[in-house]
């Protein structure tokens, strides 16, 4: 047993839990932060995307010494059926900045980096550590944690669980439920290794340049989901999600489904010849603010996906994971500052502070926006792209029929796919849960 | 679907490495005869196609090439079909690039 009392133990060495860390130690908290992969990073999987804004709250100079892989300067947007895509593409020169805004990363070795810096702030990092338990007192308050390794507990003031979307500690504590079938999607990946000036060439890159393409439509055989493609610096990261309910419900493969994304016309040339060096997958809470469970209890609270905190529209997650881990620890350290008890009312503070930034107020805006794809998830997955491949594909193609009898050919095929009512009804539908 | 066939999920795990902690597997599933239809779609759902038929028709789980992603977990635990638990510290998969 560690003799030793913390001011607070964090469990989970990922986006979440390295900020929580990181933000607390910097404050001068004695931090135990464990983690039971290897190294922190080994059990973490990620598109990935870095979102430069939350990291540079917590490490003002991160760009000296983080492992980068590429500024993104170009988002690609794809609707595709099973032989096309439609594509919008945005790509801008005033990305190519001083800072830019977003990075491609690889994760186990961005998280490594990460831990690092946790170190260096003083806090206690210790691996190969799995967490198996929480423990309480006779009234419930959570007092510290039991781990694989050692025999008895580890106490501290405060629990901060940063321990992914498949949190079995707050589950097992009954703190909060475990994410259902149709509120997750399971993503699998592949990094596919190329030459530096192949990468660039595919996707037409310089330099640093980084691009991320964003897929949906056939690909997803009318399941809700996505596929992805991020351009790194001498590899592609490829992968596709769906809901888990919808895979229990076709019996599709998330295999299967990655192999005929990477065979699609429009994908196999990006990543033709390339080496591949490994395949992931990872759950992503998809439940958006509705699934949101209780934040903070009698000395514990829950950060990142851990907390279902991630933006399924807009597709950020380890932004949202990072700032409620700090937010979590600007919490915690203002509860200590006044010397008063890490009791449930004290750290509703962190809910307070984490309702008042942009991770809640954007769950908030798109809370119905989950359901509403995935209950007409055969229209907007299936349906609609197949129809808008076939409207284009009228309108560029000139073979002497008038342009009038085109649209409405068009115009037809939509009305008989989907209604009068069912289009506006779908418009509508769209428009209200956006706003 | 000829397709999804052709695809050999053992050799995408062939590219990963694992510490398998022999002897303690982190997910076993409940004794049956007749498996439950969440047993029957961890067949297809698992990316990492640990469960496998018997020549009996039960589902079996081989967690060696586990890569610990929990879609198994959220479909068979709260129908008790399967016990989950992540793998000792230091155990399971060791992503490179995650």
């Amino acid at each position: 047993m560690i003799e030793e009392k913390f001011d607070a133990i964090v469990v989970g060495a990922g986006m979440s839990g390295n900020a929580a860390a990181l933000a607390m130690a910097q404050r001068g908290m004695k931090v135990l932060q464990l983690e039971r992969g290897e190294y922190a990073g080994s059990k973490n999987v990620q598109g990935a995307i870095l979102y430069a804004d939350m990291l540079e709250t917590l490490i003002p100079d991160f760009r000296d010494d983080a492992p980068l892989e590429r500024h993104l300067v170009e988002q690609r947007f794809w609707i595709m059926d099973d032989r096309s895509h439609l594509g919008v593409h945005y790509r801008s020169e005033d990305f190519n900045e001083e800072r830019p805004n977003r990075y491609t990363i690889i994760r186990a070795q961005f998280d490594k980096w990460f831990s690092s810096k946790v170190r260096e702030a003083g806090a206690t990092v210790l691996c190969e550590t799995t967490v198996t338990e929480l423990a309480r007192d006779a009234h419930g308050k959570v007092i510290g944690v039991r781990t694989d390794r050692r025999d008895g507990e580890i106490h501290a003031d405060v629990v901060v669980l940063a321990e992914g979307v498949n949190g079995l500690l707050g589950t097992r504590a009954r703190l909060r439920e475990r994410p259902k079938p149709d509120k997750v999607a399971l993503a699998v990946k592949e990094m596919h290794f190329l030459p530096r000036e192949t990468i660039e060439a595919h996707f037409n890159l310089k330099g640093d340049e980084g691009v991320v393409v964003e897929a949906a439509g056939t690909i997803s055989s009318g399941m809700t989901g996505m596929g992805f493609i991020y351009a790194n610096k001498e590899c592609i990261s490829i992968g596709i999600g769906c809901i888990v309910a919808d895979f229990q419900r076709t019996g599709e493969t998330p295999y299967g489904l990655l192999d005929r994304f990477k065979r699609h016309p429009s994908v196999a040339p990006l990543i033709e010849g390339s080496e591949v060096k490994e395949y992931s997958a990872h759950l992503i809470p998809e439940g958006g603010y509705k699934a949101i469970p209780q934040l903070y209890g009698d000395g514990w609270v829950v950060v990142g996906d851990a907390a279902q905190l991630n933006n399924a529209i807009h597709r950020e997650g380890s932004n949202l994971a990072m700032t409620s881990g700090r937010i979590a620890a600007e919490a915690i350290v203002q509860v200590k500052s006044r010397s008063h008890p890490m009791t449930a009312a004290n750290l509703s503070v962190y809910k307070k502070m984490l309702d008042d930034s942009f991770v809640i107020k954007d769950l908030k805006k798109h809370k119905d926006m989950p359901m509403l794809m995935h209950t007409n998830s055969q229209n907007f997955f299936l349906t609609y792209p197949q129809l808008v491949s076939r409207a284009m594909q009228n309108y560029v193609r000139v073979d002497g029929t008038p342009k009038a009898e085109k649209e409405k050919v068009t115009l037809k095929s939509f009305v008989n796919a989907r209604s009068w009512t069912g289009l506006f009804g779908d418009a509508f539908r769209l428009a209200r849960a956006w706003r | 679907m000829n397709v999804e066939t052709s695809v050999r999920v053992e050799d995408k795990l062939f590219y990963n490495r694992y510490l398998v902690d022999v002897g303690r597997p982190h997910i076993k599933v409940r004794a049956h005869t007749q498996p439950s239809p969440q047993l029957l779609a961890l067949l297809k759902v698992c990316p990492a196609r640990c469960y496998e038929l018997n020549d009996k028709g039960q589902v079996e789980v081989t967690v060696d090439g586990c890569i610990e992603c929990g879609t198994c977990r959220v479909i068979g635990e709260p129908t008790g079909d399967i016990e989950w638990s992540y793998p000792r510290g230091g155990y399971g998969v060791l992503f490179k690039f995650g």
